[in-house]
């Protein structure tokens, strides 16, 4: 039987729930398992298996320097056929620093397993790939949600440790800055893509949310360019919302800006590509140019 | 100090996609290429850096690719990098990170860079793996997703972005590798003459053997178009009509209209 070797995720004092999607990930591939987490005592994952644990106190949270050598002692011990990390902040940028120590093939963003190999979307999610690592052990990232989360009882910890010298130094963390705008219990948002254009556009994207007694949203290169509010980008860096009505005008669908929005109740794109991601999600897509169907659908709305 | 920005060239993610041949990458007819998003505050933040410094800094762009990458270097260059690296690679598309990876860092390895950045991952393929293997590789510092940045000499601050928009601010030691998130800066548009003079600027060509390219760690098994899972419905034609439907839908499907929308 093969062996995953899973780090968990502890962040501003807390186990990152998501970790649970590891052993699920795990279980999908028929494989034995282990965890390995620079976290606290009073965080410990349920998890049936050997724990390497290393405490964050001593260790810092974000350290890569030193949780690559962490990670790389629990894979001595271990000697898995996989390591598998969340793709996440913390994941994205720890694995790539495992797998370059072992000279480890890596998957990024792993969401199935299937055909020989790992399937992990690309082109912003309209195509995908299977990819086969060639080396006995492989390094991988899974995409948020892809796998069932499951929680076992208490681990068997095992202590970890290594040298402390570190190149990276954590000072602080900041909040987001959120504005004070609050569109999580909105009934209605209609959101702003980088389709809308110019920011003169922005305009009808108000004025269609106005019709309809919605709030605005945005995408995130709307908010970058500075033609809305910082504090009304949905996504996973933004804010969640899960209004009855969601209104996506000139937004592509990229998997971070969905995981704001995929609670919503009927969801409307208007794209000009007909084959945007965001029909993934969509319940309707209006295949037309935003800046010519606007005016139409919010007259149509007014009269 | 000597800087190192490193950029793809990428399809714009609004065209139409179909598998090549041998059913392991898309064929690129059809397709429009330019710099990859996330490499564009990449190059700004190189630039601007190199604009604080002022005096001996100087900024070199190096990209991996066929020739039409060409333009992407140039771009970088009219934005302000003072000199150019073409990896003259047909083959560049398909190669997995770690080749890359094994590219840059083979060209970076005796040049002594105190800063290197990238983007944080391809709007392409995204494996978001490239510039942490380059640290790796050189053993340098290395911080990713960065939505700020400063540097007094001999350490940078990096505020690193995670998860619903909170930010952690790190410490990196020099000689150093950045990855940038979108928004860390407003990438500048280069003007006409700093585009005419980006065309005088020096282009070195070199290729994958002479910087010594390593064989790929991973294979790929299989190429193909995303099938929705959903059930959307795709209204197309004249524009009175698809407002008539969607109003019609509206109706049907949710109350928003009946608490008093549609005024
Ligand atoms: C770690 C990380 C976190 C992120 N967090 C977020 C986040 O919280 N929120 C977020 O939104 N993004 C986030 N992103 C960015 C995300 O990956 C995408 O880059 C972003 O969502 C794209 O925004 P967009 O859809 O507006 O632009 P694009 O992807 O450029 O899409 C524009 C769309 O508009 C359409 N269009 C163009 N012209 C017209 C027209 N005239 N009429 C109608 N349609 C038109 C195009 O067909 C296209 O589909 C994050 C990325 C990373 C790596």
């Amino acid at each position: 039987m093969k062996k995953a070797l899973l780090v968990a995720e502890c962040r501003q004092g807390r186990l990152v729930a998501d970790y649970a999607e590891l052993p699920g990930f795990a279980r999908a591939l028929g494989s034995e398992s282990s965890m390995v987490l620079v976290g606290y005592p009073e965080e410990l994952p349920r998890f049936d298996g050997r724990l390497h644990f290393a405490d964050a106190r001593e260790y810092g949270e974000y350290n890569p320097d030193v949780h690559k050598r962490l990670v790389l002692r629990a894979v001595e011990a271990e000697r898995p056929d996989y390591v598998v990390f969340m793709h996440s902040s913390y994941g994205w940028d720890l694995a790539p620093r495992v797998a370059a120590a072992m000279r480890a093939a890596q998957v990024s963003e792993v969401s199935g397993i299937g055909d020989g190999g790992f399937v992990t979307g690309c082109c912003n999610g309209k195509m995908r790939r299977t990819v086969r690592p060639l080396t006995p052990c492989a390094v991988l990232t899974l995409r948020q949600g892809a796998f069932h989360a499951e929680r076992g009882g208490e681990p068997r910890c095992l202590p970890l440790e290594a040298e402390k010298a570190a190149s990276v130094q954590l000072l602080r963390y900041e909040p987001p800055a959120g504005g004070g705008i609050d569109l999580s219990r909105a009934e209605v948002v209609v959101s702003a893509g980088r389709g809308v254009g110019r920011q003169e556009h922005i305009e009808l994207v108000r004025a269609l949310a106005e019709a309809l007694g919605g709030e605005v949203g945005a995408s995130r290169p709307v908010v970058d360019a500075g033609w809305l509010e910082h504090g009304r980008q949905i996504g996973s860096t933004g804010q969640t919302v899960a209004p009855s009505l969601y209104v996506a005008c000139g937004v592509s669908g990229a998997i971070q800006h969905v995981a704001g929005m995929k609670g919503s109740g009927f969801v409307i794109a208007i794209n000009t590509d007909r084959d945007a991601p965001i029909a993934e999600v969509a319940d309707l897509l209006v295949a037309a140019d935003l800046e010519q169907f606007l005016p139409v659908l919010i007259s149509k709305l007014r009269s | 100090m000597k800087i190192l920005v490193c950029v793809k060239q990428v399809p714009d993610m609004e065209g139409r996609f179909n598998p090549n041949a041998a059913g392991t990458w898309f064929d690129e007819a059809g397709l429009a290429f330019r710099m990859n998003d996330y490499d564009e505050f990449a190059v700004e933040e190189a630039v601007r850096l190199k604009e604080r410094l002022g005096g001996e800094a100087e900024v070199t762009v190096l990209s991996v690719g066929p020739d039409r990458v060409i333009e992407t270097i140039r771009k970088a260059m009219a934005m302000g990098c003072d000199r150019g690296v073409h990896v003259r690679d047909e083959g560049a598309a398909e190669r997995d990170p770690w080749q890359i990876a094994s590219m840059i860092a083979g060209y970076a390895r005796s040049r002594a860079y105190g800063l290197v950045f990238t983007g944080m991952q391809s709007l392409d393929r995204g494996s978001a793996q490239v510039g942490v293997l380059v640290a790796e590789l050189l053993g340098l510092s290395c911080a990713t997703t960065a939505v700020g940045f400063s540097c007094d000499g001999g350490t940078a601050t990096v505020e690193r972005e995670l998860e619903g928009g909170a930010k952690a601010v790190v410490r990196l030691k020099l000689p150093a590798l950045v990855t940038c998130q979108l928004g860390l800066n407003n990438p500048r548009y280069p003007t006409l003459p700093n585009i005419l003079k980006a065309k005088r600027r020096e282009l070195v060509i070199l290729t994958p053997d002479e910087l010594g390219i390593e064989a790929p760690l991973v294979a790929t098994a299989g190429f193909s178009r995303h099938e929705r899972s959903g059930a959307c419905t795709v209204l197309e034609g004249e524009l009175d009509g698809l407002a008539a439907r969607v109003i019609d839908l509206l109706d049907e499907r949710t109350a928003v209209l009946r608490r008093g929308g549609g005024r």
